[in-house]
């Protein structure tokens, strides 16, 4: 028996009755499940804030698969460290990896041909590039709509914005050779469908080639300077800015180079689409109705000071944040004070490279005591700017960008 | 004739000492033997602490299985009519926090179910559907909530400097 699935092992290889005796309680409404399933509500026994090193402010939404949201004031550094970094996770993690012993294949119908490199071929064979790229979730946000959507109720801190260090899929991709006909790119990682199905994958989406040929497409191998964490794709993960967080495959083995937009799990309707045109709130949508979201929208988070801070009458308020807007750059962020009846500009920097945030600030002087929001909304290169309510609703609840707000008191 | 004797009980105590030192090490050999070769030793601290971790959990059980406030310990779902079912054929694959997050009509978790039928190898329910679409919709229904909701949780501190 080994490490910590020894116990999920023995339950795994256990009779219904069995699994009954250990848990205290027979299984008795289990007849319709096939053998092999575990129904034991039993947690899997890892601290996740010592085995990953998570910051204690960080919120475990889910332990099974784990799914780990950061909260706005631990996002405040310019570049996120792991141990404020959101986890999404769709499957169970691989667990005894053997780094040189990892390969990427890519094939698939437009692939000229079949290759497969060695963690070492692309370390070695390919140039190395730097960039600081800004991941969310579809489902940032998605707490907030009603009626309730689905999934995971991520409230605002499934975004982060590290450094990643790897090659371009685009060199990849041409030293392999693209037919005409390319239209996607689908990836595989190791990790596996939580049914324990080993043939199924947990997830498998991808980016049109349009995507996988930008620059800042990469296939990483480090995360701000140091090997990826196991939690985060450890050791080769694809990484996408801007689009939703899905499309950066994590454990990365194989890339599929389609003909036609890529059909693995999760890229079907209702998975990471939305409707294609806009739906009252509830109203079903047929899954062809349903688009794919790619780039994601503009969005911005009030870093520092954490929501809650008191102050003494007379004293300015320095904010600071940072915005984002998928594909676009930022062009603005105006904050208001008075619950968006009039919006006065801040500071904003200019990004380090295309796809990660940029941060602004601002300095407040607040008129009188009372209860205050701070609300900040961002403008794209589009003209679009963040509402201050909830966007378009939507089955899942994707693409939450309504403008954030903080509580602030002067006394 | 004194020194002879004394000679020769030292050459006894040596032989004596020879003896006990072949005896402790026969001895000594053979538990390291079942040791390293009849026990199937554990290979790493790890896995020491996930057998001594499974042994206390096996005991703690049926504490686990308690309801406090409601509330059921292992899962964290409220108690009710159909909880039993709801453990066995839901928590298989993903922690039932997966569960008590969401919010949904009888409508909305039946939609979800046929979801994870065909798409996440989630088997037929049966005459169980009913029985946990009824909990799920009695215990986990929408609540209702405007476009934006007031800031709540606020935990207010003195901001320094
Ligand atoms: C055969 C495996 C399996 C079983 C058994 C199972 N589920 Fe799921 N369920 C999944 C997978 C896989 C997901 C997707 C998880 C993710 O994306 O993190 C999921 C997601 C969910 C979600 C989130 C819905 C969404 O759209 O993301 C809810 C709620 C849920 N399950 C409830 C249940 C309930 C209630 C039961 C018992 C009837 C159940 N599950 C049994 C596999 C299963």
């Amino acid at each position: 028996m080994d490490k910590k699935t020894s116990r999920r092992k023995f339950l795994q290889n256990s009779s219904l009755a069995a699994i009954g005796t250990f848990i205290g309680a027979p299984i008795v409404y289990g007849k319709n499940m096939p053998n092999g399933y575990i129904p034991v509500a039993v947690a899997e026994e890892i601290d996740p804030f010592q085995q990953f090193g998570l910051h204690p402010d960080m919120k475990v939404l889910n332990d099974r698969p784990w799914n780990i949201e950061s909260a706005a004031h631990l996002l405040d550094d310019p570049i996120t460290p792991a141990d404020k970094f959101f986890i999404r996770n769709n499957g169970i993690m691989p667990e005894d990896i053997d780094v040189s012993q990892w390969t990427l294949t890519i094939d698939g119908e437009s692939a000229s041909q079949s290759k497969t490199y060695t963690l070492r071929d692309l370390k070695d064979k390919f140039r190395h590039h730097t960039y600081q790229l800004a991941l969310e979730c579809g489902g940032n946000g998605r707490s907030e709509f009603n009626p309730p959507a689905k999934g995971n109720q991520w409230s605002v801190g499934a975004i982060a914005c590290a450094q990643w260090t790897g090659v371009r899929l685009k060199d990849i991709l041409n030293d392999v050779g693209v037919k005409n006909d390319a239209v996607y790119v689908g990836f595989y990682g190791a990790d596996k469908h939580l049914s324990g199905n080993p043939n199924k994958p947990a997830i498998s989406r991808g980016v049109p080639m349009w995507k996988a040929m930008q620059d800042e497409t990469i296939v990483a191998f480090q995360m701000n300077g140091k090997d990826i964490p196991l939690t985060h794709g450890h050791p080769l993960r694809l990484v996408v800015g801007g689009f939703p967080a899905s499309a950066s495959g994590k454990w990365l083995t194989r890339l599929s180079i389609r003909n036609k937009v890529h059909d693995g799990p999760k890229m079907e309707a209702p998975s990471y689409r939305v409707p294609c045109k806009p739906v009252a709130p509830g109203e079903k949508v047929a899954d062809e109705d349903m688009c794919i979201i790619e780039s994601m929208p503009v969005k911005s988070l009030i870093t520092y000071p954490k929501t809650g801070a008191m102050l003494s009458k007379g004293k300015k308020l320095s904010i600071r944040g940072h915005a984002w807007a998928g594909e676009n750059k930022v062009t603005e962020v105006q904050y208001s004070v008075d619950f968006g009846s009039t919006w006065k500009q801040c500071k904003l920097e200019a990004p380090v490279n295309r796809h990660s945030w940029q941060r602004f600030s601002a300095d407040i002087s607040l008129p009188a005591t009372g209860y205050y929001e701070v609300w900040a909304r961002a403008k794209d290169d589009q003209g679009r700017m963040q509402p201050m309510v909830l966007p378009g609703w939507n089955p899942k609840g994707y693409l939450n960008n309504a403008c954030h707000r903080i509580a602030v008191k002067v006394k | 004739m004194p020194d002879n004797k004394d000679k020769w009980l030292k050459q006894l105590l040596w032989i004596y000492r020879a003896i006990l030192g072949i005896i402790a090490f026969m001895v000594t050999s053979f538990f390291l033997f079942i040791v390293i070769y009849a026990v199937d030793w554990p290979s790493d601290d790890a896995s020491i602490a996930a057998n001594t971790r499974a042994k206390e959990e096996a005991q703690a059980a049926p504490k686990q299985d308690e309801i406090v406030d409601g509330i059921h310990v292992a899962t964290g779902l409220k108690a009710g009519e159909g909880l039993d079912v709801v453990i066995a054929n839901c928590t298989a694959c993903h922690s039932a926090k997966l569960i008590t997050q969401n919010r949904a009509d009888k409508k909305g978790w039946k939609n979800m179910i046929v979801w994870m039928q065909e798409t996440q190898n989630l088997w037929n329910l049966g005459t169980n559907e009913e029985v946990i679409v009824n909990y799920l919709a009695k215990n986990y229904a929408p609540e209702k909530k405007g476009r934006r909701a007031p800031l709540t949780n606020i935990k207010w501190y003195e901001l320094e400097d």
